[in-house]
């Protein structure tokens, strides 16, 4: 479904990726894990559009989209839910959830945003109150329900868990769960790797912006490199 | 007395509201005060002044009917300087973007000086005296005297603004206009084209601002090349005083500002008449810079 091949890219002088490749198929849960700076985030900010790459190309259902502005890549169906959740503070949910659904026909707006709050019934509590009014949890299910809000069909969470308490944490990955099985696909990128590789199919380790490891999440659970580096062996 | 000067003062506040929303819509998407937007004002007048020129070789239906010739003069004048304030931003802004936040102040006052060079050459540099065709005949009404021109300003400047009012906390462009003033990296992930919505922005703000140049130009009866200057500054002046940035701040400082002046005008003295406007934004800026509804001055990272 999604494949990058070699991609490149460049932060001023400094290299964040040097020649990153994967992929990920249709209807998987896919993780990046790493330490800080190794080039998560800059993966996925490549995907969709927000940095340009300057060499490789990424490819999604068979076409390039690399070097295409960042709406045009939501358009085709890529939904990137950000790091550090930025809700629009100043607008209410239901108009946070609206904004997620800008690209959709307007005929297909109130539907959607129907089976959103089906499936996150807290914010249906707080539809009318100002995002940034909402707890940290609330808001990160905002932002999780505002990606949705354009129907993706590849999901890019980066570090979803990031600030939670426990508990919240736990729900935020039981969600991901369960948005596979409505047949989403998921490119997950986690700081807390052990439950990254817990909830996923596969698993790309990356350092320094190159990728050092990859294959199945239960086989890298128990590879003594991940074990010691990012799982506190 | 008292009500004939707050009566003049909501007139000319209404313009300053019209013309303060520009500043602060843009502000709020680009972070940038367009200083070029005093310019499209005056031009917003100028327009008027051809329009109503042109009156007498208009249909004779719009000739007899006041309201309606002044919504026609109006709209073809707005949409005129809709077309200004989008070639302004394609041409002087756009390609500044991400360049250091002086660059993009620079060209605004290059841009405003062309343009006020641009209608002196055309237009000539001597004052252009409004036909005085609509409404002027005065009425007293309980010791107030107004015109009828002066009620179809005051309406016509409220009506505008519930219209952007409505614009852009009901329609899905305008909720992206205020989502990209609070996020523009987020919006363009949530699949806003934030190039379009800047267009936009600078369109509306054009637009209302050439209805305050008609409104303005019929009021006081003559313009000037310069006309942009002084009103742009007092626009400013009223969008900082609401709040730069913040929407209803803009219509509440254009009001008051025109207020004040007014006061100020009737009671000390007219000679000093701009000099209020001034006062206020050195006070503004000294006492209280994030404005009467301004949230606090906190950049986001």
């Amino acid at each position: 479904m999604l494949r990058l091949t070699d991609i490149q890219l460049l932060y001023g002088p400094i290299e964040a990726l040097r020649g990153v490749s994967l992929e990920v198929a249709e209807g998987e849960i896919v993780t990046l894990i790493g330490a800080n700076g190794a080039g998560k985030s800059s993966t996925l900010k490549a995907i969709s559009g927000i940095h340009a790459v300057v060499g490789g190309s990424i490819e999604f259902r068979g076409q390039r989209i690399d070097g295409l502005p960042p709406h045009e890549i939501v358009g085709r169906g890529i939904s990137h839910c950000p790091e550090g959740r930025r809700i629009f503070a100043d607008l209410s949910v239901r108009e946070n959830l609206l904004m997620g659904g800008y690209l959709l026909p307007k005929s297909e707006t109130a539907q959607q945003l129907e089976q959103v709050l089906a499936m996150f019934p807290r914010l249906s509590e707080r539809i009318s109150q100002a995002g940034g009014t909402l707890s940290g949890g609330e808001q990160q299910m905002l932002a999780i329900a505002r990606a949705l809000m354009c129907k993706p069909a590849l999901l890019m969470l980066d570090e979803p868990s990031l600030g939670l308490a426990p508990i919240m944490v736990a729900k935020i990955f039981e969600t991901i769960l369960s948005l596979r099985q409505h047949g989403l696909t998921v490119l997950l990128v986690e700081q807390n790797a052990g439950a990254a590789l817990e909830i996923s199919d596969r698993g790309y380790v990356l350092e320094v912006g190159s990728v050092t490891l990859s294959g199945d999440s239960r086989a890298l659970r128990s590879d003594p490199r991940v074990v010691q580096a990012y799982l506190g062996g | 007395m008292f009500l004939q000067h707050l009566l003049n003062g909501i007139t000319i506040g209404g313009s300053y509201a019209l013309i303060a929303l520009g500043y602060t819509l843009v502000y709020g998407v680009l972070k940038l005060i367009n200083f070029a937007h005093g310019e499209i004002y005056m031009i917003g007048a100028y327009l008027g002044f051809i329009l109503i020129s042109l009156i007498p070789a208009m249909p004779p239906f719009l000739q007899g009917n006041v309201i309606l010739m002044m919504m026609v003069v109006l709209i073809v004048a707005a949409a005129i300087c809709a077309l200004y304030g989008f070639y302004l931003e394609k041409i002087c802004y756009r390609p500044l973007r991400g360049a250091p936040k002086l660059t993009p102040l620079i060209s605004a006052l290059g841009a405003s000086i062309f343009l006020q060079n641009f209608v002196m050459i055309s237009m000539g540099a001597k004052d252009q005296i409004f036909p005085q065709t609509i409404g002027m005949k005065t009425i007293t009404l309980g010791g107030v005297s107004f015109t009828l021109l002066q009620l179809v300003i005051i309406f016509s400047s409220i009506a505008l603004m519930a219209l952007i009012y409505w614009f852009i906390n009901r329609t899905r462009l305008g909720v992206a206009i205020k989502a990209t003033s609070t996020d523009p990296y987020m919006a363009s992930l949530v699949g806003i084209n934030v190039d379009t919505v800047i267009s936009v922005t600078f369109m509306a703000g054009s637009f209302l601002a050439a209805c305050a140049g008609v409104m303005i130009g019929l009021y006081y009866g003559s313009i000037n090349f310069t006309l942009g200057y002084l009103g742009g500054i007092k626009a400013f002046t009223a969008a900082v005083l609401g709040g730069i940035g913040n929407v209803p701040g803009a219509m509440v400082g254009g009001f008051l500002l025109g207020i004040i002046e007014a006061l100020g005008a009737g009671y000390f003295s007219s000679e000093y008449k701009d000099v209020y406007a001034f006062f206020i934004l050195i006070a503004v800026l000294v006492f209280r810079p994030a404005g009467l509804l301004g949230k606090g001055v906190n950049e986001r990272a």
